[in-house]
C-alpha cells in the first residue's frame, strides 16, 4: 500500500511583518493620549506619522517603543530569534537588549539622546561597546565612518557634543543610533527645533541614509514636507485617533478625511 | 573599662553591619546597601571603613591602620586610636602580625594571608557614576550587566589622553559578574586584589558595602588593542632599593632634588632592616 503523495498546496507568501501594533491605547489619568492604533510595518518601509500639536504622536511613539506603560495592545516585534513577540509583556532585560540592538531611538532634543559630556567619537562607540566591543581601534575606525556618513569631520569626534550646532548635534545622534545597524527605527521630530536651511539638509542626509540602509522607520513629525520625502505610508492623527492611512502621496495628493485635508491645505497656504 | 560599646558601636548595629558584609561576601562585587550611622569623625575619614571595622573586630584582634601606605599618616592615626580606645585590642605597624587593617588608598606590598581582612575606605562606591549619575539607572545597569558605559570611560580616556589615564580607582570585574570600584588605591595595586584574604569596602556616605572573598578572580577592565598596564615607576626605592613597589615621589631640597620611596613604609622599613639599601640610603654602603 503506497501513500498516495498530493503535492502541497502553494502557499502565497505573505511577508511577515517588522512590527505589528495592535490597538494601543493609553491614557493620561483618564484622557486619550492615544487609542484604537492598529498597524503594521514591513522590512524596509518608512512609516509617517502626522497631526496637529497634541494629537498623539509622542504618545503612540513612546509606547511603541516601550518608554512609557502602555494601558493595553500589543506590540509585536520579529526579533531575529523567536520571531513576532509582544515588546511590551517582554522581560525588561530583553526589551533593553533590543533597545540598543536591533531598535534605535532619535529624540527630537540632541541632548536627550546624546551624552553630552563624552565625546563625538564616544557617543557614537557606545552603542558597539554596549554590544560587547572591545577593540578600541576598531571602534574609532567604526565612529569616524559613521561621523564622516553624517558630514562631522574627523578632526571633531574627540569634541564633546556641547560644542556642536543644534543640527551637528542632531546629525551625531543619528550616527549614534545607527551605528550598529539596528532594523528599527523611531524618531520624534527629528527636524524639530532647527532652522530651516539646517532641517533640509538634514532630510536630505536622512533620505540618503534610508534608501542607502533600506532602514524600517516610524517618523512622527508635524512637517509635512518631511513625510513627503521620507515616508512610503502616512497615519494622520487626531485628538489620539488615526483618522486616515494610506500611501504618502496618496494622502497627501487626495485626502479623504476632513481633517486631512485641513492639514493639507493649511500646509499648501503656507 | 571604656564608656563605649566594644568598638564604640552596639551590639545590633554591628549584627546589621555583619548582615550586610555576609551578604557581600556571598555576592562579590555587589554593592550592599546599609544602614550607615554617625560616627565621631567626619565623612571623608573613612566612617564606612571604620564600621566595617568595628563590625569585623574581636577582642583577639590585632589592627593596623594605614593612608597612603603609611602608618603616621594622621588620619591612620586618629582611626587607630579610636579602635584602641573604644575596644581595647592589641595595634601594630607590621603587616604580618595584624589581622585586620584598614586601609585608605593602597595594599600593603607583602602578600596577605588567609585569616587577615583588609578593610578599604571608600569615598564613591559606583564605578558607573561618572557616566550615569542616576542612581535607579546604574542599580539597573548591574543587575542587567550592562557594562558597556565602562569601556566608554576608558574610551574617553585613549581618545583625550592616548593611553588610558585613569590611574586610580581603576575599575575592575570580580568573578566575571560585578564591575566594582576598587577604592582610590592605585592601578598598580589592582593585581594584588586577587588575595586570600578577604577584603571588605565601606562608603559611609554612601551607606554602602562590598566584598571580594579571597582567592575570588578580580580583572582590570581594558580593551584588546590597550591591555591593561599597572605601570610601574621604572626606579627602585631609593632607601631599601625595592624595584617592585608602588613609590611615592619625596622632594628633599629646595634645588628640585627628589627621592623615591616606597609608599609603604612598614615594608621598606622591614627590607632595610633585613640589610637591603638604596641610592640614597643613610648607611655610608649603598647597594652597588
Ligand atoms: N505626560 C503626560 N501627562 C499627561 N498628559 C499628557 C502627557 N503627555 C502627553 N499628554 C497629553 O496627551 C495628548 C497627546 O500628546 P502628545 O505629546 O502625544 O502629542 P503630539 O502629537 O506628540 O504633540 P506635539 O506635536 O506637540 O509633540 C495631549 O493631550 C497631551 O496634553
Ligand atoms: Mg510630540
Ligand atoms: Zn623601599
Amino acid at each position: 500500500m503506497s501513500a498516495q503523495i498530493t503535492p502541497p498546496l502553494p502557499i502565497p507568501l505573505l511577508p511577515v511583518p517588522l512590527l505589528s501594533v495592535k490597538d494601543i491605547h493609553k491614557t493620561y489619568g483618564g484622557r486619550i493620549g492615544c487609542t484604537d492604533v492598529s498597524f503594521d510595518l514591513y522590512p524596509g518601509e518608512v512609516m509617517g506619522i502626522v497631526g496637529e500639536s497634541g494629537s498623539g504622536k509622542s504618545t503612540l511613539l513612546n509606547c511603541m517603543a516601550g518608554h512609557i506603560p502602555t494601558d493595553s495592545g500589543q506590540v509585536l516585534f520579529d526579533t531575529r530569534d523567536r520571531g513576532l513577540i509582544d515588546t511590551l509583556t517582554m522581560s525588561e532585560p530583553e526589551r533593553r537588549m533590543l533597545a540598543r540592538t536591533d531598535w534605535a531611538f532619535v529624540h527630537q532634543h540632541a541632548r536627550d539622546g546624546l551624552r553630552m559630556s563624552v565625546s563625538a567619537g564616544g557617543n557614537v562607540g557606545e552603542r558597539l561597546m554596549a554590544v560587547g566591543a572591545r577593540h578600541y581601534g576598531d571602534i574609532r575606525a567604526q565612529a569616524v565612518d559613521w561621523l564622516g556618513r553624517v558630514e562631522i569631520d574627523e578632526d571633531r569626534m574627540d569634541d564633546r557634543p556641547s560644542a556642536f550646532s543644534g543640527g551637528m548635534q542632531q546629525r551625531l545622534q543619528i550616527a549614534r543610533n545607527l551605528v550598529t545597524g539596528p532594523r528599527l527605527v523611531f524618531m520624534d521630530e527629528p527636524t524639530g527645533g532647527l532652522d530651516v536651511s539646517v532641517q533640509a539638509r538634514l532630510l536630505d542626509l536622512l533620505r540618503g541614509l534610508v534608501r542607502e540602509m533600506g532602514l524600517s522607520a516610524i517618523i512622527v513629525t508635524h512637517d509635512l514636507a518631511v513625510v513627503r520625502l521620507l515616508a512610503d505610508r502616512l497615519m494622520v492623527m487626531k485628538s489620539g485617533h488615526v483618522v486616515e492611512t494610506g500611501l504618502t502621496d496618496q494622502v497627501l495628493d487626495d485626502p479623504q478625511h476632513a481633517y486631512t485635508q485641513l492639514l493639507v491645505s493649511s500646509v499648501l497656504q503656507v | 573599662m571604656s564608656d563605649y560599646n566594644f568598638a564604640y558601636l552596639d551590639e545590633q548595629t554591628k549584627r546589621m553591619i555583619r548582615r550586610a558584609i555576609l551578604k557581600g561576601i556571598a555576592i562579590p562585587g555587589y554593592q550592599v546597601p546599609f544602614a550607615s550611622r554617625e560616627m565621631p569623625m567626619p565623612y571623608g575619614w573613612g566612617t564606612g571603613g571604620v564600621q566595617v571595622t568595628a563590625a569585623c573586630l574581636t577582642p583577639e584582634d590585632t589592627l593596623k591602620v594605614i593612608d597612603q601606605g603609611a602608618d603616621d599618616t594622621t588620619n591612620a592615626v586618629s582611626i587607630r586610636k579610636f579602635f584602641e580606645k573604644t575596644a581595647e585590642i592589641a595595634v601594630t605597624e607590621k603587616t604580618g602580625d595584624a589581622t585586620v587593617i584598614q586601609t585608605r588608598h593602597r595594599i600593603p606590598e607583602e602578600p596577605l594571608g588567609e585569616g587577615q581582612i583588609l578593610v578599604y575606605q571608600v569615598p564613591i562606591p559606583e564605578p558607573l557614576r561618572f557616566l550615569e549619575p542616576r542612581e535607579t539607572e546604574t542599580r539597573k545597569m548591574h543587575a542587567l550587566e550592562e557594562y558597556g558605559l565602562m569601556h566608554v570611560k576608558l574610551y574617553e580616556d585613549i581618545a583625550r589622553h592616548g593611553h588610558i589615564a585613569t590611574s586610580y580607582a581603576y575599575p575592575v570585574k570580580v568573578e566575571g559578574r560585578y564591575v566594582m570600584d576598587p577604592s582610590p588605591i592605585p592601578k598598580f595595586d589592582n593585581p594584588k586584589m586577587e588575595m586570600a584574604a578577604i577584603q571588605l569596602f565601606g562608603a559611609g556616605r554612601e551607606q554602602r558595602i562590598y566584598a571580594v572573598p579571597p582567592y575570588t578572580k578580580v580583572v582590570s577592565l581594558d580593551f584588546e588593542d590597550h591591555p591593561f598596564d599597572p605601570s610601574k615607576a621604572d626606579h627602585p626605592c631609593d632607601l631599601c632599593g625595592a624595584e617592585h613597589t608602588y613609590l611615592d615621589e619625596v622632594i628633599i631640597d629646595d634645588a628640585g632634588g627628589r627621592m623615591f620611596v616606597c609608599s609603604d613604609t612598614d615594608y621598606c622599613a622591614g627590607r632595610q632592616a633585613k640589610g637591603h639599601r638604596g641610592r640614597l640610603s643613610p648607611t655610608e654602603e649603598a647597594a652597588q
